[in-house]
Order: structure tokens, then sequence, then C-alpha cells
């Protein structure tokens, strides 16, 4: 990939993790979602693997800002969950700017893992399919996904 | 004068594959997604489709395929490792990685313009292994186990014709290669069995106030504080309590990093570099696959004046397990 920027290691100061957490959860869950929904619709996702989502909860929480999304895969489709009932089948804990380094495959999820900078709890083995099915994905130029042109 | 070793690199994925030509692997090496290979975890390695984009991608650039078949086969499924080998070759693969000495014979009986490698899984750590294995099934590279010293990396060199293949990066296994079944000891399965240790449906993550906890099947490995480096979930790397004593019974999570000895590499002749990690992500084969790059074309300038840059060990040791390295047996100065 083209690396003509860095993305350096920061954190937000917690005054912003506890000013997120008192803001609406939908805006992030919704972009999450979409940007899933438009990778699915460019079949960048192998059928294969995604199988194995089916009907499972996920939550990402953004430590440093206090966001949080939940989401499954049902139908072919992702889908938002505002209100989970029931714990994750799978969670992820990092702050904001470990994940945009992962979305941008500057780091390696193991790294950040080993790192202490990525939490990864729940069901590891769904983890593991989540991890390889994004590592596979061919992105093509990242601005033109959905997730990045806000 | 000797030539510098080739680089090669991981591939469980496309991208991986992608990433490791495009920063300067002379070779990658890649697996089936199944377990005929030892890093059989969901989601990872190459279905036909992808391998034969792989190839054409890894050809167009002049670099070399290696396929992975080292696992061995288990009783009554003897013929989809046979499979396997048959698929390789159609496939167009510039060597095959070989562990398990039934296959090689099959490889060598069926298939006797195929290049064939011995793996780190066939466990051959003598010169005699390796010239019987020659002898017997043509192979033309031996890819040695991390568990001899440097010296007799050079002794095993001097006295075969068979190129040699050492570990320059990456995590360690255990001085057991080919061999561990610490694994089928907590949950049944192991890199032997079914191609993976510590099968990630085994392994839970307890996030608890101020640490973490790993399991492997119920049994409890290790538990990170808050500020510790975390390893992968292996029975090797755990910590027990041994006679009141809780510590890395077996061995530390660690490293392998020979950046320091490369020179030296490279006057005993070995003939390629390996680097661990079909597990990890794209991001991690370009890190190492650059750094190493790097250094190997700075050895290329006269190993009079190669000197190890800090910035080249800064960015190896950040992806490393446990941020440790070492140099493995390669300077143990005990045999
Ligand atoms: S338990 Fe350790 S030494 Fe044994 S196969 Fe697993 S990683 Fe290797």
């Amino acid at each position: 990939m083209n690396q003509s920027f860095t993305i350096p290691k920061f954190r937000l100061p917690a005054i912003i993790a506890s000013i997120g957490q008192k803001l609406p959860q939908w805006p992030h869950t919704l972009t999450l979602v979409a940007g899933l929904n438009a990778a699915l619709k460019m079949k960048l996702l192998p059928e294969s693997e995604l199988e194995a989502l089916e009907d499972k909860l996920f939550r990402v929480r953004v430590l440093d800002t206090g966001g949080e999304a939940s989401y499954t895969y049902r139908g072919g489709l992702f889908h938002p969950v505002f209100r989970p009932e029931r714990e994750p089948d799978l969670a992820f804990a990092a702050n904001l700017s470990a994940f945009l380094q992962l979305l941008a495959r500057q780091e390696d999820p193991d790294t950040l893992f080993f790192n202490r900078e990525l939490e990864i709890t729940g069901d590891t083995e769904l983890g593991l399919i989540v991890k390889n099915m994004l590592d596979a994905v061919e992105w093509p130029s990242l601005p033109k996904l959905p997730l990045f042109s806000r | 004068m000797s030539s510098l070793p080739d680089l090669i690199c991981p591939a469980g994925s496309l991208p991986a594959l992608k990433a490791a030509v495009d920063n300067g692997a002379d070779a990658v090496y890649l697996g089936f997604k199944n377990d005929t290979n030892a890093r059989n975890f969901a989601g990872l390695n190459f279905d036909q489709k992808n391998m034969t984009e792989g190839i054409r991608y890894a050809h167009a650039k002049g670099r070399e395929v290696l396929l992975a078949i080292n696992t061995f086969p288990q009783a009554g499924r003897v013929g989809d490792w046979q499979k396997a080998v048959d698929a390789a070759v159609d496939q167009g693969v510039d060597a095959i990685i070989l562990a398990d000495v039934g296959l090689l014979d099959y490889a060598r009986q069926r298939h006797p313009q195929q290049r064939l490698h011995l793996s780190v899984q066939g466990s051959a750590t003598s010169y005699e292994a390796i010239n019987f294995c020659q002898r017997e099934f043509g192979i033309k590279r031996a890819v040695l186990p991390r568990v001899l010293t440097l010296a007799q990396v050079e002794n095993v060199i001097k006295n075969t014709t068979v190129e040699i293949e050492v570990f320059g990066f990456g995590s360690l296994c255990v001085m057991n290669e080919g061999r561990c079944w610490l694994s089928s000891y907590a949950c049944g399965e192991s890199p032997n069995t079914v191609g993976a240790c510590s099968p990630a449906k085994y392994v839970k993550w307890d996030k608890q106030p101020g640490a973490m906890e790993t399991r492997l099947n119920g049994i409890l490995i290790d538990r990170f504080g808050d500020a510790e480096a975390a390893g992968y979930p292996t029975l090797c790397k755990g910590r027990f309590e041994v006679q009141g004593e809780t510590y890395y019974a077996l061995e530390e999570p660690t490293s392998l990093n020979v950046i320091s000895i490369l020179p030296e590499i490279m006057k005993i002749g070995v003939r390629a570099i390996k680097v661990e990690g079909r597990q990890r992500s794209p991001a991690y084969v370009t890190q190492v696959t650059r750094t190493l790059r790097a250094a190997l074309d700075a050895l290329a300038e006269g190993s009079e004046r190669f000197h190890v840059k800090p910035a080249w060990q800064a960015e190896l040791a950040k992806v490393s397990e446990g941020s440790q390295a070492t140099l493995g047996a390669y300077s143990r100065p005990w045999r």
C-alpha cells in the first residue's frame, strides 16, 4: 500500500471519553455498518468465511472517545444493533489511533495485541476468522470506501 | 565469496503475498486452506484461485513461490496429502516444502521434475540426515531447525551440497521442531495433527481488573498485568508454578532476530533466510520484509562496512512477540 502518511500512536485525553459516553452511539455505528456493507457489495469479503458470522453479535469499543458500536451479520448484510441485549460474541477495544492504524494496515493486530494496545475478548476463533478475513481483503484505494469519505 | 542469502517471506493471504513481493522478498512461502500445512487457522491461506493469482503476481516480478505441505499425513487420509502435492505441481510452484518421508517419496516418484525442499518440521539437524534425503528423494534445499549453533550450521553446510535455509526472524517454537505435542496435552490437537498449535476454539482471553488471563481449554496458561507484553496462547510460553515458583518454565515469549549476525550467516554460505509468520497480517509482512531487505542490501555493499541500524532493530522489536529478541540457538555457548 502506498504509505504517503503515517498515523502516529496517540491517546485522546480521558475527558473526551467521558463526553463520548454521553453522546448518542448511533452515528459511528451506522458508519461502520455502511462501510462493511459497502465491502460486501463489492464482493470483497469471502463468502465461505462470512457464514461463520451469521447471527453473531460484535462490539467495537473505542476507549479514548468512549464510543461503542454493536452490529450483527444476518441474511447477507451487516445490521447495527443499538441496544444489545446480551454480551457480544466478539468484542474489540482499543484507542482510536490503534483502530486507525489497523484500518490503514499500518500495524498488525498481533503486534497491537502483544503490546496490549488492542483487546480482544469473546470467541477467539471468531476473532481469528474476522482478522484473517479482513487481512485477505484486497481493498480498493481506501478513500473510495464510505467509511473514509466522510 | 559467498553470495547474498535469499529472503523468504510468509504469506497467509494474497495481500500479504503482494506485500512481501513489493517489499523485496526473493521468495514467498504459503499453504493450502487445509490441514496439510502447519498454519491451518480459520480464514488463513490460499484456495486454488488465490494461489493462481498469487503465483502470477510473484512470477511477473521474478520472485519464487514455495508451497508448504509440512504436516504429517493422518492415518487413513494419506490420499489428501498426496492430492495436495499433485495440486501444488499443477499450480506450478517453484518448490514444495515437505516434512514427511512418505510424502517426499511420493513426490519424488510421481513428479520427478518437481523441486523439493525439506521442511523444518522434518527435523533434520545433521548433514547425514540431509544427505540421506538428497540421495533418496532428491531434495535441493533443507530448512534447519532452530536448535543449531552457528558453528553447527557451518559444519552442516561444509558437508552437504544441499542448499541450507535458516530462520532469520519470528516467534520461536520451543526447541522441539516437528515433534511437539504440548498442545495436544491441553486440547487434543497440535500442529502435527490438525496443523495448528493451540487452535483458537480452545483459547480464551479473559479480561480481569488489572490483568488479562489466557486459558487453553480451561487450563490457565498465563496472566498478564496491564503493562506487560502478551504472547501467543501456547503451552510452551506459559507461566507455571514449579516447586513453589511461578515463571516461564519452558520458554519466554520472544522472537528470533538474526540481523546482528547477518555477515556471519552469509560467510558460512547459508542459501536462504526465512521469516516466520504466515498467521500475521500484511502490515507485519511489509515491516519485516522491508527491514530485512534493507539489511541484506546493506550487507551486499560489503560485510566489513555492515552495521546494524537502530531503526531496523526498533522496527523489528515492535512487531515481536513479547517484544524481546534473541539470537536463539545460534549464539548458544553450550551444545
Ligand atoms: S507448544 Fe510451543 S513449541 Fe509446541 S508447537 Fe506450540 S508453539 Fe511450538
